[in-house]
């Protein structure tokens, strides 16, 4: 049994003006149904594999990004959808835009558009879902989790 | 005699902690008498199961009629000084109406007894299966609670400096109650029962003032004008059982049957006296205000004991209720009372009111129970009354331990116990487990009663029945789960209560355990003949073999699941995480941080659902409902019996 | 003989349960999407959905969290082999009570806001639907006299054609034992909830799958008590019963598709007033033929 038979998204809209968020949930509509494959959009971090961030990271949403992913499970990937994820597009000049999602975690799927099209995020959706099965299959043999009790003091998590 | 030394020894124990100033000493001098006390009381229960109460048999006391006479002049003039305590009390607090009830259902009997009317040469005092079981009750979990008292009133003093120290009054008192309800359970004539019930009310009333705030004393007059209320019923129903029926006891009046003519005007002011004593609706104020008193007297008087007064006189006299307005009226109100007052209880947030609902509308189930007046409702009541009695005293102490441990007794401030006050978490968790969940006591009690409402056919209560135990899992399971928030980080409590309070609440943890293992054991041994002495016939099973055993796995499964889960977890890899709030979790489960990136603390409520369940809009309503259907079936059931 | 029956029944159960409860959400998930005019996903998609639950890696806020949940699932297929055995139907609505209490523990020890609210909310369902579960057993005993599922299937006739009233109750009570209408119960598989994931907030990775293992556990028992409505002597009877149950389940999805937006509130209110109406009508005729037929 593949993992990528069944991937749960997680939407979370980094600092995105709107246009792309307006496309991922298109694309979970009947017109394009995304369920098809399996793809349910969870709302949830400890039960999604796939994080798609739409908007550059700024400063304020820096912290909730690292947050969300650091609550997944593993084999997870990353998508950046949209030029604002994927680099921080028209934003990248702001005073408090970071830049691209991957200047905070590592992206595995770069979905590039202003907005980006959902047949775009579809695809992207797809090739994330072969490398979650390849990445179970590392998690296979490096069988190795991290085993930490206890949680991080307020301060460090907010820097 | 063991009875007679187990009565006076307690008295006199009374007497004595009345009389020791010493804290110290007196400490030791009720927990020894506490002992010496539950071991009295366990021998004289071995003694009567030897002179052969378990075979149907009963043991009553005719005392020659000189010594007779003589109680009764001790009764009389203890009647008397009761009437002049309550004047004296009531004058200086200008509470007249009190005067006026106490005089109402005094002088008649005193009347009674000096002019000779009443019915001579009985047997005043009875031992059966009831009694014996009742004697465990009372001896067991009144001796657990005076000793637990000790340490708690030490730091009660502590914490409460406002409060003036009246420990020794306050010990003297709880041994003086016990000794009336020794004598209350053992009485047969129902005129020295109706002096052992004055004086239980009394005790209650001047412990509930204890502290002398003006809550207090308000709250303290309250439950005494209705308890004194149900006492000019029970007043009435001796009257009429002497003057017209010639009846002087219990057991003449249970032979005489549900047919004889007239019956019914006894046995509904008998039940007008037990439900305010039982505090049914609408006579369930007096038992909230009561918990303004120190928790060792919630936990005695107002759950576990004096309250079962009420139910214990309904049980004696079942056989009365079957197909009459008299029971109708018992299971109207008892029925009613368990739903009410289980819905206001989800609207509570305070520990000690969460308890007082929930014992007011378990004594609705009992209360109910009895009403039906068939021997496999009468069955579920005994048994309903004796797992309640253990599992609530039990939880009311432990709200005092936590009380005088951390300052709060709300349930909102038991957040995470079971990281920061672990052994006290486990205790609560079996308390609140044998309230309502499946293998424990009172669902298996609640299981009979609904198979005896079934079969005698009373849809109502068992309307009453399946929505009252539905919200009943609201309130106590939103209270446990309270308990399971894990807290990571969080400073453990100092554990300051007392050794002794430490050994009575596992005493009676264990005990609950125990009693759901037991139960059917205690039910063929003890309640079955009370059934068959009572009614004439036996009970079928109630509860079958199979299901028994079912329950008896599931009791262990519960047992063994600590030990399994560690077993299954212990080698697991898992990783922890932060609990999810949105991905501003702060860090540490208990802070988040704002949209300025400001950190703010996350505060996590129960649901008290106010503007369903609230007392502002549920009690009124039901007090006026309840009081008119006991008024209109009073009148009724009187006059048409007239 | 009995015994034999009894046991295989039980093992029965244990292992075809589970593939029962993804058969029917295969049919939900397909004839949901069906319902809202799009293709949908295969109806094997929860089978997937399970066993990659249980390849993921396990997260988990604190280890009393992964005990609990074991007694849930522990608990949940204890109460669905009592039924299986022939035993008390009120005592497989208790014991499922108890396991229904391991979960939402389970949820507030989290101590997150959306698992604590979750379990809130849980509560209070259950506290909308136990009156009419506890009838439903008594609808079973007042037909044929006993509470024992081995002496409710040995009837002539039926219990639905005396109990109409409580079935229709009972089955109004399975849209919340579902999860299913209202949109913001503790926890759902649908994208409209209010909770995010309510109850299950906080489970992740294999634990999260070992609950959703005893959900179908559960799920599988309370459509076999709907299909005991159907069930006599007559071993045609089973067949009706299957298909019943089949298109009960989807008149259950319908309703969740026509009423999306239910709220709590209507919930509770309706829950019980259609337990008070049907319930306790039914309740009070079979009560008055009974003492009638005395």
């Amino acid at each position: 049994m593949k993992m990528s038979k069944s991937p749960w998204l997680l939407h979370y809209d980094a600092s995105s003006c709107n246009g792309c968020d307006i496309e991922v949930l298109a694309s979970t509509t009947p017109r394009y149904d995304v369920e098809r494959f399996g793809v349910i959009n969870t709302g949830n971090p400890k039960h999604a594999d796939i994080l798609v961030v739409t908007g550059g990271v700024n400063n304020q949403t820096k912290m909730v990004v690292k947050q969300l992913y650091s609550q997944m499970p593993d084999p997870k990937v990353v998508i950046a959808a949209g030029i604002c994820a994927c680099d921080g597009g028209i934003f990248k000049e702001c005073y408090n835009v970071n830049g691209g999602v991957d200047t905070v975690i590592p992206v595995d799927i770069y979905v590039p558009g202003c907005a980006v099209r959902p047949e775009a995020l579809i695809d992207g959706v797809v090739k994330a879902v072969k490398l979650l099965d390849e990445k179970r299959e590392a998690m296979k043999n490096h069988a190795s989790c991290e085993v930490h009790y206890g949680n991080t003091p307020a301060k460090e998590v907010k820097k | 005699m063991i009875l007679l030394f187990l009565f006076f020894f307690t008295l006199g124990m009374s007497v004595l902690t009345a009389l020791l100033r010493d804290e110290k000493i007196r400490g030791g001098v009720v927990i020894v008498g506490s002992i010496i006390m539950m071991v009295l009381d366990v021998l004289f229960c071995v003694w009567a199961y030897l002179n052969g109460v378990g075979d149907n048999k009963v043991l009553t006391f005719l005392p020659e009629s000189g010594l007779t006479e003589k109680c009764t002049y001790v009764f009389m003039a203890g009647e008397l000084f009761l009437f002049s305590l309550i004047t004296v009390l009531s004058v200086k607090h200008g509470k007249y109406h009190c005067i006026l009830l106490s005089a109402i259902g005094t002088i008649p009997v005193l009347w009674l007894d000096i002019t000779h009317k009443a019915v001579e040469n009985l047997p005043m005092l009875k031992v059966d299966d009831l009694t014996i079981l009742m004697f465990m009750v009372v001896g067991i979990v009144g001796g657990l609670i005076s000793i637990y008292a000790v340490g708690y009133l030490h730091d009660y003093h502590i914490h409460h400096k406002d409060v003036e120290n009246r420990s020794q009054y306050f010990q003297a008192l709880l041994f003086l109650f016990l000794t009336a309800m020794y004598g209350l359970i053992t009485s047969d004539a129902l005129s020295w029962m109706f002096f052992f019930w004055e004086i239980t009310s009394t005790v209650s009333f001047l412990l509930i003032g204890y502290t002398k705030k003006s809550e207090a004393v308000t709250n303290s007059f309250r439950a005494l004008w209705m308890n004194l209320l149900g006492g000019c019923g029970f007043m009435v129903a001796i009257l009429y059982c002497a003057l017209v029926m010639h009846i002087g006891s219990l057991t003449e009046l249970v032979e005489a049957g549900p047919r004889k003519a007239g019956i019914v005007i006894p046995v509904v002011f008998l039940s007008l006296a037990a439900i305010t004593k039982s505090a049914q609706m609408p006579f369930s104020r007096w038992l909230l205000g009561a918990m303004v008193a120190p928790t060792p007297s919630s936990a005695l008087l107002h759950s576990a004991t004096m309250v079962k007064a009420g139910v214990y006189l309904l049980i004696r006299i079942s056989p009365l209720f079957a197909g009459n307005l008299g029971g109708i009226m018992i299971t109207t109100i008892g029925g009613f009372t368990f739903f009410a007052a289980s819905l206001l209880a989800i609207s509570q947030s305070d520990g000690k009111k969460v308890l007082a609902y929930s014992t007011i509308s378990n004594l609705g189930l009992i209360t109910a129970c009895a009403g039906v007046g068939q021997p496999a409702a009468t069955w579920a009541a005994i048994m309903l009354l004796l797992f309640h009695a253990v599992s609530k005293s039990l939880m009311f102490l432990a709200v005092g331990a936590v009380e005088n441990a951390t300052g709060s007794r709300d349930v909102e401030d038991m957040h995470g116990m079971v990281v920061k006050f672990p052994k006290m978490a486990y205790v609560m968790t079996v308390g609140i487990c044998g309230m309502f969940l499946a293998p424990f006591g009172m669902l298996v009690a609640k299981w009979a009663a609904l198979k005896a409402y079934i079969d005698s056919n009373n849809v109502m209560l068992v309307m009453f029945l399946v929505f009252g135990s539905a919200t009943t899992m609201f309130y106590w399971g939103k209270w446990l789960g309270k308990l399971y928030a894990v807290l990571h980080q969080s400073e453990r409590h100092r554990d300051v209560v007392h050794k002794s309070e430490w050994q009575v609440m596992y005493c009676l943890t264990a005990l609950i355990v125990s009693l759901c293992a037991l139960f059917p054991m205690i039910g063929t041994v003890f309640v079955q003949p009370v059934l068959s002495q009572s009614f004439g016939q036996t009970v079928g099973t109630i509860i079958s073999d199979n299901d028994i055993r079912v329950m008896l796995m599931m009791l262990i499964m519960i047992g063994l699941m600590p030990v399994l889960a560690a077993f299954l977890i212990r080698n697991r890899k898992e990783k922890m995480t932060m609990a999810y709030m949105a991905g501003v979790n702060a860090g540490d489960d208990r802070h988040f941080i704002d949209s300025l990136g400001g950190i703010r603390p996350s505060y996590l409520s129960n649901w008290y659902m106010e503007e369903w369940f609230g007392e502002k809009r549920i009690l009124n309503p039901s007090l006026y409902l309840s009081a008119t259907a006991v008024t209109v079936m009073m009148i009724v059931a009187v006059g048409g019996a007239l | 003989m009995r015994m034999t029956v009894v046991l295989l029944s039980i093992l029965i159960y244990l292992a075809a349960a589970p593939l029962v409860g993804l058969a029917f959400e295969g049919y939900d998930r397909v004839v949901s999407a069906r319902m809202q005019n799009r293709k949908g996903p295969s109806f094997f998609q929860p089978l997937y959905d399970l066993l990659k639950l249980f390849q993921k890696q396990s997260i988990v806020v604190n280890r009393v969290q992964t005990a609990l949940v074991i007694g849930f699932v522990i608990f949940t297929i204890f109460t669905g082999c009592i039924f299986f055995a022939g035993g008390d139907i009120l005592l497989v609505f208790f014991a499922h009570s108890l396991a229904d209490m391991f979960l939402i523990l389970a949820a507030y020890s989290a101590n997150s806001p959306y698992s604590s609210l979750g379990a809130q909310r849980e509560f209070m369902q259950t506290m909308a639907y136990e009156p009419m579960t506890l009838l439903t057993a008594i609808g079973f005993y007042m037909t044929c006299g006993s509470f024992n599922v081995s002496d409710v299937i040995q009837q002539e006739v039926p219990a639905i054609v005396r109990a109409p009233g409580i079935f229709l109750g009972f089955c109004f009570t399975l849209l919340i034992i579902f999860r299913k209408s209202p949109f913001d119960l503790a926890t759902s598989h649908h994208a409209h909830q209010e909770m995010v994931k309510g109850l299950t907030q906080d489970l992740a990775g294999n634990i999260y799958g070992l609950q959703e293992l005893g959900e179908l556990y559960a799920s599988v028992q309370m459509l076999s008590v709907a299909g005991l409505f159907f069930i006599c002597k007559n071993p045609l009877s089973y067949v009706v019963a299957v298909v019943a149950v089949i298109v009960i389940y989807f008149f259950i999805l319908l309703a969740d598709n026509i009423f999306p937006r239910v709220k709590w509130e209507v919930m509770l209110s309706s829950t019980w007033v259609v337990t008070f109406v049907f319930g306790g009508g039914n309740f009070l005729i079979l009560t008055m033929l009974n003492i009638a037929g005395k």
